[in-house]
This record gives structure tokens, sequence and C-alpha cells, in this order.
């Protein structure tokens, strides 16, 4: 795409635990908040991309922020919505159509106890085929997924686990992580057997929490309070709703969204100095790694061996701590977005990746469904 | 049992299918390839699809040990299963037997329950273990 398209603001919500405030003025403050690092106020917004947000949630979000968009977009993708509506807004802002994208989440799931429960009729054919086997949702899936994974490739519930640990080590290093303590690979595989072989700590948190984002021009980035960061590539896909109809349990729909995103950007993994993939279970960084090339097909096992994603890694990847360690409001993609910009600027403090150029945030939704990539470079 | 207005108008002939303990799928009139759950055509070639009734046998594709109640109908730890039946689809169901494997042999056994026609789970194709394959 040759007009340039810039993320000029982000912003976290109140994360963890937010009893006193609301999903919507959480988005409120968050939004205030990216919009002012990119030099600009709500009322410069013609752009709304939400998602979780309830019905029409672009309706419900642009009435309560008092914007009349050109431009709306309420793509359920799952947890892969937000790396989506990047792309999204790219396109639309390289195309003359959206001058100020904003995109935002919140979610107080941990505070209203339990994640969104899925909306299905009787007689969907979920409730008809999937819901009498007592597959519990979505770990279920994700556990069908590590399962054929291991037997097919010989991948180990200790490299898994191994995974985990990184997010752990990485979240010591913020201050703003839910949980912050040592954990070991043997703690990990010592957790809770849940649904075989993912275990509790192979499992991401469920916490409140949320961010904004501003997408906008070259032109309207350059009055940005801070370092406006370029998007280079987008991709996005999905492969299935019902488990039965993943077409390989062990490829997921990041193989096609990380093709056109790197593609479109002219980079190859090895180009990449931070990864903020979708931790929302081990088995879902594993597969983004094979997924998104940075291993072959199988290899996700070894290559995560070491520490290779964790601090002084080769591969710094969940650099916040992640979905398993730093936050996970049911939709992580957001805050994954915010992370790879924070580290692209230079202000990710204690976890700081040295000189990092090239940043890659994968989402990932549903029962690893859906997934989006998006490539972000240091101008 | 036996209850034909079950399910959707799609899904119909399946459950009527169950209901007589018969694990039926659809096939394309022209290129032949089966197909589940079901469509209003062959989603392949386009063309119009029969039902079937499937051998009823096929392999164990993957399997996690549910070890959290999820439904009251199911008492944890079950083994919940993709099961690849040698006509090509899978299907999400149970295993019978803990000790079933990937790889392994299965056939179609029915489970009775209160609210609908029998459920199509798997079991040993010998029915006294695995038979590997």
């Amino acid at each position: 795409m040759s007009t340039p398209v810039y993320i000029a603001g982000v912003a976290e919500t109140a994360l963890g635990a937010v009893p006193d405030q609301t999903e919507l003025a959480m988005v409120a403050l968050a939004a205030r908040e990216a919009l002012a690092e990119a030099g600009l106020t709500l009322r410069d917004v013609d752009g709304v991309f939400v998602n979780y947000m309830g019905e029409e949630g672009s309706v419900q979000v642009a009435e309560y922020l008092g914007i009349t968009p050109r431009y709306a977009d309420s793509t359920d993708l799952g947890g892969a919505a937000f790396e989506a509506f990047v792309h999204h807004a790219m396109v639309a802002v390289a195309a003359g159509r959206v001058e100020v994208a904003l995109i935002a989440h919140a979610s107080r799931q941990r505070s209203r106890r339990g994640r969104s429960t899925m909306a299905v009729d009787d007689l969907s054919l979920w409730n008809q085929l999937d819901a009498p086997f007592g597959l519990p949702a979505p770990i279920g899936q994700y556990a069908l997924i590590a399962a054929r994974h291991l037997h097919q490739f010989g991948t180990t519930e200790t490299q898994l686990a191994e995974i985990a640990v990184a997010a752990r080590r990485w979240a010591a290093l913020n201050p703003k992580a839910w949980v912050r303590d040592p954990l070991t690979v043997e703690d990990v595989l010592a957790s809770r057997r849940i649904a075989d072989p993912l275990k509790k700590l192979d499992c991401c948190l469920i916490t409140d929490g949320g961010g904004a984002l501003v997408v906008t021009t070259a032109a309207r980035a350059r009055d940005a309070a801070k370092r406006a960061i370029r998007v280079l590539g987008a991709g996005e896909s999905h492969t299935h709703w019902h488990i039965a109809q993943m077409p390989d349990l062990t490829v997921s729909a990041g193989a096609r969204s990380a093709r056109d995103a790197f593609g479109m950007a002219g980079i190859v993994p090895a180009d990449v100095d931070v990864l903020q993939p979708y931790d929302s279970f081990t088995i879902t960084v594993l597969m983004a790694l094979e997924d998104l090339g940075f291993c072959a097909k199988g290899e996700g096992g070894p290559f995560v061996e070491g520490g290779r994603l964790g601090p002084s890694g080769a591969l710094p990847a969940m650099t916040s701590g992640g979905g398993l360690s730093y936050c996970h409001p049911g939709a992580l993609g957001l805050l994954l977005l915010v992370e790879a910009v924070r580290q692209l600027r230079g202000e990710a403090g204690e976890r700081q990746v040295p000189d990092a150029r090239i940043a890659v945030a994968h989402g990932v939704g549903g029962f690893m469904s859906t997934a989006s990539t998006v490539v972000l470079g240091r101008d | 049992m036996g209850d034909t207005s079950f399910g959707d108008a799609l899904t119909a002939p399946f459950w009527e299918g169950t209901a007589q303990r018969e694990l039926r799928i659809q096939r394309c009139t022209a290129c032949g390839a089966h197909q589940f759950y079901p469509r209003p055509f062959c989603l392949g070639c386009d063309a119009d699809v029969i039902w079937v009734t499937a051998r009823g046998t096929g392999v164990v594709y993957s399997r996690t040990t549910v070890r959290i109640p999820v439904t009251p109908a199911l008492e944890p730890p079950y083994v919940v299963a993709l099961v690849e039946i040698d006509e090509g689809p899978r299907l999400l169901t149970v295993l019978t037997d803990p000790d079933l494997a990937i790889g392994d042999r299965v056939r179609v056994s029915w489970r009775q329950r209160g609210n609908g026609p029998p459920l199509p789970v798997f079991s040993p194709v010998d029915g006294d273990g695995k038979s590997g394959d």
C-alpha cells in the first residue's frame, strides 16, 4: 500500500480488577489518552472500530463518545478483531475514507465473574452437534489442538510450559502485570489438569482491562505528541467455528494472515525484533510461531526451549507478560498492539527490547478460529 | 426417540438416523464426496447431495480428557474426541473407553439421553480393546 498509515496513539484502560468504572467509561478514558498521544481529540475521530462492546457495538461506543462516524466496524473476530481492525482501518485510511480511526475495547469479565457467554439459539448447529458432548469451550478445543500437535510432532507438555514461564519472566519486568511471582516449568506441569494436555497454568488470566488505539494518516500523525508507528502490513483470516470443521488441527488461520501481512510489509520472520503472539493458551503461541514462519511446522516445541521467547532470548515474545501473566480481558488483541507500539517507541522500561524496529502483533480468536497479523515499524 | 421433528430442517434426517442407530451423512450426487454437518448442497462442487448411512467406523483424530464439570449429562473425567470416519468427515464425539488413543480404530455406538435422539459416541472396533491402525 503506497499511502503510509500510522498508529499515532495507544493507551490501556485500568487493568486487573476494575470495580469502579463501566466498560464504556474505561473506553472513554483510554480513547482520550490515546488521542492525546496522537495530538488529537474525540472531535477528530471519524472512524470507530470496536468488538465485545455489546449489540451494535460501534453504535453504542460512538454515541457514548459523541462521535458521528463516516466509517464504523463492529466485526466480531473474537480476540483477533483488533489486529483485523488495524487492517480494516489501514485500508480505509489509505483509501481516504477515514482520517482518524479509533479502535477500542474494555471488559470487566473478572469483576463480572466469568467470560462473556455465547448466545446460541436452541436449534443452532452448536447446540445440536457440539454442546451434548461436553467439550468445555474454549479450553476443550485448544486441548484437542494441543493433543493432536503432541501426537503428530512429539511436542511435549514441558515445551508448552516453557511458553508460560517465558511470559512470567517478562511479567516480572512489567509493574502493570497481574501476576509477577517466579514460575517454573515444574509449577506449570504440577498445576491442575483441566482438559489434557492443558493445565491451569497453560491458560491465560481472567482479568478486567482493555485499551484504545488511533490509526491515522501521515499528515495527522505529524502532530502526534509521541512517535507514530507505521503500519507496514496486515492480514486476517479464519478457518472454522466448530472444531470438527477445522481443516487441520495443526495449522491455524495465522498461516494465511501472516503471509498477507509479511508479504505486504516485505519482511521475513528473521526481520522481527519483538513478537506479540496471542497467548490465550500456551498452544496458541506454539502454533503461531510455526504458522508465522519463525520455525518450521512441527518444530515449535524445540524452538521454545532454552528461554528463546523470554528476556534476553533470541525472539522476545509476550514482552508485557501477555495474556498468561499480564492481563487477559477476554480479548487480548488490543493490548498486544499497545505493547508492540511501546516497544517500538522505546518506552517499555525494564522490559524494553533494545533497538526494536519491527514488531508483530498476532491476534487469535474463537477456537483458534480467527487470526489477524499486523506488522509495525519505526520510521 | 423417533421424534422426527428434532433438529432443524437440514439436520432432521441425521437425527432420524440416530433414532434408528444409523450414522447418516451427506454424499454428493456428482463428485461423490461426503460431508458433515449437512449443507443444502455439496461444498466441493455445488451439486445436489443425498443422505447415506456411514459405515460407522473411523479413527481417533484427537482426544482430550475433560476433568471439570461441563454438563450434568457427563461426570468428569470423560473423553471428548474428534473422530475421522472412513468416509472423510470428522465428528465431535465422546469416547466410551478412556484408553483409546489418537490413531486407534473406533466404531460408532449410541448413548441414550433424556431430551433428544441418541447421540453417536465411539467405542473400540472390536468391542473390548484397541485395534490400532
